[in-house]
Parts: structure tokens; sequence; C-alpha cells
């Protein structure tokens, strides 16, 4: 068996070699998991400044519901996909199971709560500091939760990074719906569980420093365009706001 | 003439708080009123009465709608943007289109003296600077009614007299008459020197509603209000 300084070393090699069966799966994770952050994003900004300055009866409950979602496990999430893509199920019409669109979904059910909840939370703080002020200009609810919600777009790019790291990061679900099938469905997370019950420890080693990479990859980007913004480069017009959203 | 704000009876309860009661008050168009009391007494909760942020939850409130009145806090909330972007997107909710809305707040920029800064982000100004950029963005609007909540409580004394110079400027530049000024202020002196009225609050209650120059009047005051001629000698002290 490989000492863990043999399997660093080996995998470190594999990375730097570009070796192609790693790479695949890297790629693949990246795409599945940037797809449903991608979609959870959009949900969960609009769901969450939403829930930030709406007051409706039974806006309580929405809220437990959605911070018992938070802490829904993975397989669990993976296990009702499962249900609802199965040949039987309501969606198996659309044959997605053991496919890149099933884990896309499981992912963006996984990290929707993630996004609303803390959208909900940064914009419902500004609305307590600042809302009332564009109140008084004339914003009703929602356009004013989004202007709060993009004018805390540094915050939401951590939200976003969160998301994806919760998405990246997960085994469960895409194990479950996915099938982890070599080229076809292995992403990172299925990949190192199935080499370390291989043996192949390199490979997984691999793979889990190119995961511990791209987190800090993307929030070394994030903390410098907060920088580089902070600094001062003026919107051109309000329809800019919604690029600050995707984030 | 039919005032511009009429409140009837109107109380307002925040919460468990009762923050105004029982509250009658007209106010006309171009007149200039002050609102004065000690913290709590509900000078804050009456401007966003009238400004339309909280309803009456007893009585009548007649307003004019948001876009036609502007109101000035006393920290300014500015977005992180541009000085410009800033004033063009209160504009922008008021219904502009977003090129005219950029033209005019260039203007209002030039009026308040913060053409250089147009770029600068807004929140980078300083104290002074932002709520002349506030001021900017209120007076944009061109509204009808200018509402001010202690707008110069947190500046300096230098940046305290622009602001309330441009203050006196603006409420004289309406379109077609001078604009309404209803400003909440602790400073007596800048009572004297911008308002024409006087309301007086004391618990959520008026008790008293008088020309500036009977505010000022010891003996006179007394015989309307004692408690307001304890309130304004225990401020000069």
């Amino acid at each position: 068996m490989n000492t863990f300084a043999d399997s660093l070393t080996t995998a470190l090699h594999l990375v730097v070699s570009f070796d192609a069966a790693l790479w695949v799966v890297v790629g693949r994770s990246l795409a599945v998991s940037a797809s449903a952050c991608l979609i959870a994003g959009w949900l969960g900004l609009w769901l969450g400044a939403w829930l930030g300055t709406a007051r409706f009866r039974g806006r309580e409950v929405v809220l437990t519901l959605l911070n018992t979602w938070l802490a829904v496990p993975s397989v669990v999430v993976g296990l009702v996909v499962y249900l609802l893509l199965s040949r039987t199920g309501p969606l198996g019409s659309l044959g997605w199971l053991f496919s890149f669109k099933a884990m896309v979904l499981a992912q963006a059910i996984l990290v929707l709560p993630v996004v609303t909840a803390l959208v909900r939370q940064v914009v419902t703080d500004a609305e307590r500091q600042h809302g009332e002020q564009l109140a008084s200009l004339g914003a009703r609810p929602l356009l004013r939760s989004l202007l709060l919600a993009w004018d805390e777009r540094y915050t939401l790019l951590t939200v976003g990074i969160t998301a994806f790291g919760r998405a990246i990061s997960e085994v469960g679900a895409v194990m479950i719906v996915g099938g982890n099938i070599d080229g076809f469905t292995r992403v990172m997370t299925t990949a190192i569980a199935l080499e370390t019950s291989k043996g192949d420890l390199p490979l997984a080693l691999g793979l889990g420093l190119v995961l511990l990479a791209v987190m800090l990859v993307l929030n070394a980007l994030v903390s410098l365009l907060r920088r580089w913004r902070e600094r001062g480069t003026p919107l051109s017009s309000p329809t800019d706001v919604g690029a600050g959203w995707a984030a | 003439m039919s005032p511009l704000f009429e409140l009837v009876n109107a109380s307002v309860m925040l919460g468990r708080v009762q923050a105004l009661q029982a509250v009658n008050l007209r106010i006309h168009a171009g007149e200039r009123v002050a609102l004065v009391g000690a913290n709590g007494s509900g000078k804050s909760s009456l401007l966003r009465l009238l400004n339309g942020l909280v309803s009456p939850s007893e009585g009548a409130s007649v307003v004019p709608p948001v876009r036609a009145q502007a109101m000035l806090f006393q920290r300014p909330h500015l977005l992180r943007t541009s000085a410009r972007n800033n004033v063009a997107l209160g504009l922008w909710l008021a219904g502009w289109r977003w090129r005219d809305a950029q033209a005019q707040a260039v203007l209002a920029l030039q009026r308040t003296g913060l053409a250089d800064l147009a770029l600068r982000q807004g929140r980078e100004l300083s104290g002074g600077q932002q709520q002349r950029l506030a001021l900017a963005r209120a007076w944009a609007r061109q509204p009808q009614a200018l509402l001010l909540d202690e707008p110069t409580a947190s500046l300096d004394p230098h940046a305290k007299r622009e602001v309330e110079a441009l203050i006196a400027e603006f409420a004289a530049s309406g379109a077609a008459q001078p604009m309404t000024l209803v400003f909440a202020s602790h400073n007596l002196g800048q009572v004297k020197r911008l308002a024409s009225r006087v309301v007086y609050l004391e618990r959520g209650r008026v008790l008293a509603d008088v020309p500036v120059a009977s505010f000022f009047d010891d003996a006179q005051l007394l015989r309307i209000s004692p408690q307001a001629h304890s309130f304004v000698r225990s401020e000069s002290a």
C-alpha cells in the first residue's frame, strides 16, 4: 500500500502532467456544479430577495421549512430526485436518470435553499438598515429587495462561492442519480469514493487536490474582484444590476 | 386652498409603541414647518407618516404621492455606485428614463457643487458631501415637498452650514411656488433660520403649532404651551 507521501507525489504528477482521466472528471464536475449553481443562484436570488422584504401570513412557516431544507442530507435529495426521475416516477418520461441533467437537477435542489436562505438574510439586514430610504424614493418591496441585493453584490458573491462549494463537494446525490458511470457521469467526488475503495489513492488524492485548488482559486478571484470593484467602477445603467445578480 | 398634507386625528403604532396620538395637522404648499421636541417625541414618526412610509393606525392622512415628495434622513443611504448614478437611480425609481435621469443628475450635482465628484463612489464621499448628494437626489426629482429628518445632526459645523444653505436655496426654488419644507430639528438656531412655523411634539402629541415668531417669543409661548416653553428654555440653556 502506498504511503501518504508516495500517493501525494503521484497525485501531484497526475495533476501537472494533465492526466486525461483526471481532467475529464474535473471538467465534468465543474460543468455539473456550475450549471446547478447558475440555476439555483437565479431562482434563489429571486426567492431570497422576495422573502427578505415580503410580509405575509405563514412567512415564519416558510422560513422554518427553508432552514430545515438547508440541513437535508445530500443522499436524501439524491433519493428524492431518483424517485422523481425513475421510470415509474412523475418525471420518468424525461429519461434523465443517470445523466448529466439528473446530476445538475439534484445539485440545484441541494444548493437552492443555501442561496435562498443566505440571500434572504443579506436582504433582510440591508432592508432593516436602508429599506426605508429606498421606499421613500418610491421603490416597491420586490424592486427594493433586488436593489438591496445588488447593493450587497460582493456579499452575494460569497454566497455564490458557498453554494458552489456545497455543490461540488457533495457525493451522495450525484452518486445516486448519476450512477458514477465512467466517462459519462463520473465526477470528482464519486471518483474519489470509488478510487479510494479500489485502493488507487494517488488518483483519489489528485482529485482531492484539484477540488481544493478550485475552491482556492474561486475565493481568490472573489477577493480580487471585490477589491477592484470597491475601488470604483460606476455602473452604466440599471440593467447592469442584473450582471451583479448572476453572481 | 386645500392643504398639501392633512392629518385628522392620526395615530401611529410602531409595534407596541404609540408613536403618534391623535395628531391634527394641515400643511399648505410653500410652508416651512419645523418639528421640534425631545428624542422620542414623535418627530421622525410624523415625517414618516407624511412621507407615506407608515400608515395611521387610527384617524386619516392625506399626503401627496411619493413621487411628489422627497425625504432626507439623518444618515443618507447611498448605493454602491457613482454619485451620478445614485441621483439618477432616485429619478429612475420615480419613472424617469435612465438617459434623462442621468442628464438631470448631472444638473443636480452641479447645483449642489458636487459636479467634480460625479463619478466617485457615493459611499466614498465625506459625511457632508453624502448629505449634499442626498439633497441633490431629492432636488433632482423637483418635489412639491421636501421632508428632512434632522439632516444636519451628524455633520460638522462647516458641513452643517453648507447643507443648511442648500436646503434654504432649494426650498426657495420650487418650479411654480416655493417648495414645502417640513423638517425635524434639535437645533433651534436652524429652526429660526429655516422655518416659518413650528410644531412642538411631546410623547406623540402636538402640544403647540405656532408661527416661528411666536415660538421664540418667551411670553407668547409660555401662554400657548408651558411644555414647549420649558423645552425651549432647556435647549437654549
